[in-house]
């Protein structure tokens, strides 16, 4: 398997809060791996690290063989090969649907207006949002919203998705659609890595699961083992706490 | 009887009277431009984030401690008291002797600019973090962000805030009748000085302030609105198994609805 994103020893600490330590994980193209754990366990900032929102204080984020924390490693085209999706959308306010998933691919990979609508239009028909395209983002639901999120992220045709708990910002009525639109980009292939709260999503579509708690990883393996037969005390206690909601 | 004379005034002096407008909305016009534009280059410069160590922190400090030096002082000194220092001060002190009109757009533009720059710098900080961080997320570098994504919208929110400034410059031109610019408020002092009438010129230049805010603000808003674009939104498609998405995109624009920007 081809290894994409190989974290190493990465810590990031604020102030004196040690908020990741010694984390280590890999993502292979085309896998799908879902990052769970409690409130404050560091699942945000470790993802954020990785598309380097963050700056990790030590440790290597190997990205197809290159250490991407090496100071002459250039970060913004690093960002292209990551697509990031954010708990609140953020989905750009000054321009409409079309335009966000269009502004990242004229003004960052310097595509033509005629190529980025064409590529904006095929992701916009993925999440089922190609009808919207004149639309701005304060007149869409959030479901819609994280849609065209999604889409403006798969626009750039990155490497790897990366999802910060996609769904917990929504009515519960609309997070069916965005986990729908989630799961037949898994089916596609295309390699994700995924914070979420949603343990029936984990189990059906992740390759691996890895839980998190107080900054580090303390289990990880595939989603029947971790989520039905956790071998580490703190997870079935998450897990258990999570279940019994 | 006090119409009549108001009408006499008006009849004999209406060519002075629309002179001293046009020169005050000349004046006003040029400074809220001159004064807008230092304010977005001066409150982005302040926005930018501090470099952690080396050289460019160095230099950031030091600019930043010269712009603000810049703001505290123009707005904690009177407009008028500034022209004074300025234009007799070029010519008594320094011997350089400059244009009034000069500097009169001078200084109304550098006292608009150090307003503005505080207003751009609120509208900037007021901006969400995750738009930058969807802009960044993006592969947008620091320029790239701010002129794509910030800018655009704080510039849209500061609009009513740029409409006052334009409407207080209007309004305090006035005070630079002490340089002897012939705006409209000095135009009024002499009509009034040489029919020694008072009220009647001097209510005539109210309606003229007034008419000239009026019109500024109504304008602005009309702007505004423009920027907001319509209420709502047409789906498109439906025709879509005929038409390809890309057609019906420039379809849309050909008939100047549904831009993307
Ligand atoms: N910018 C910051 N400055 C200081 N502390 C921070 C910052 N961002 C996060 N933290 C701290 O880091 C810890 C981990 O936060 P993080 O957001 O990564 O948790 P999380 O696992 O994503 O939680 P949640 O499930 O609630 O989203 C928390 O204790 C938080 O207070
Ligand atoms: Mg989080």
């Amino acid at each position: 398997m081809e290894k994409l994103i190989e974290i190493k020893h990465l810590s990031k600490t604020f102030g004196t809060n040690e908020v990741l330590k010694d984390i280590g994980f890999t993502v292979n193209k085309g896998e799908v791996v879902c990052i769970i754990g409690s409130s404050g366990s560091g699942k945000s900032t470790l993802l954020r690290c990785v598309n380097l929102l963050e700056k990790p204080s030590g440790g290597q984020i190997i990205y197809k063989g290159e250490n991407i924390l090496d100071d002459k490693h250039d970060i913004y085209a690093y960002r292209t090969k990551l697509g990031m999706v954010f708990q609140q959308f953020n989905l750009f306010n000054n321009f409409n649907v079309l335009g966000n998933c269009t502004v990242g691919q004229i003004k960052v990979l310097k595509r033509s207006r005629e190529e980025a609508e064409e590529v904006a239009m095929k992701y916009l028909k993925v999440v089922g949002m190609d009808q919207y395209i004149n639309a701005k983002p304060r007149q869409l639901s959030g479901g819609q919203k994280q849609r065209v999120a999604i889409a403006r992220a798969l626009s750039m045709e990155p490497d790897v998705m990366l999802f910060d708990e996609p769904t917990s910002a929504l009515d519960p009525e609309m997070v069916g659609e965005v986990l729908k639109v989630m799961r037949e980009l898994a089916e596609s292939g295309l390699t994700m890595l995924i914070v979420t709260h949603e343990m029936g999503f984990a189990k059906d579509v992740a390759d691996r699961v890895v839980f998190m708690d107080q900054g580090v990883i303390v289990e990880e393996g595939s989603p029947e083992q971790v989520l039905n037969n956790p071998v580490q005390e703190r997870t079935r206690e998450f897990l258990s706490r999570t279940l019994n909601q | 009887m006090t119409l009549k004379l108001i009408y006499k005034i008006l009849v004999e002096n209406w060519p002075m009277f629309l002179r001293g407008a046009g020169m005050t909305l000349y004046i006003s016009i040029i400074s809220t431009i001159l004064g807008s534009i230092i304010g977005l280059i001066v409150g982005v410069i302040r926005t930018i984030p501090m470099p952690e160590r080396g050289f460019k922190k160095v230099v950031l400090k030091i600019v930043n401690g010269i712009l603000s030096a810049y703001i505290e002082f123009f707005r904690g000194t009177p407009m008028m008291v500034q022209a004074m220092v300025i234009y007799y001060g070029s010519a008594e002190a320094f011997g350089i002797s400059i244009d009034k009109y000069l500097a009169a757009i001078f200084i109304v533009s550098i006292n608009t600019g150090a307003y503005m720059s505080e207003i751009v710098r609120g509208g900037i900080v007021s901006i969400d973090k995750g738009q930058f961080e969807a802009a960044h997320a993006l592969g947008m570098n620091h320029v790239k962000t701010m002129t794509n994504v910030v800018m655009p919208q704080v510039i849209r929110n500061i609009l009513p805030a740029t409409g006052n400034e334009f409407v207080i410059n209007i309004k305090d031109t006035s005070v630079l009748n002490v340089i002897s610019v012939s705006e409209l408020y000095f135009v009024t002092k002499s009509i009034a000085g040489n029919s020694f009438i008072f009220y009647p010129p001097f209510f005539i230049a109210c309606i003229l302030y007034f008419v000239m805010t009026f019109t500024v603000t109504r304008i602005l808003r009309l702007f505004e609105r423009k920027i907001d674009g319509p209420e709502n939104f047409d789906l498109t498609g439906n025709q879509m198994q005929v038409a390809r998405p890309e057609d019906i995109i420039r379809k849309k624009r050909a008939e100047g609805i549904g831009h993307p920007y």
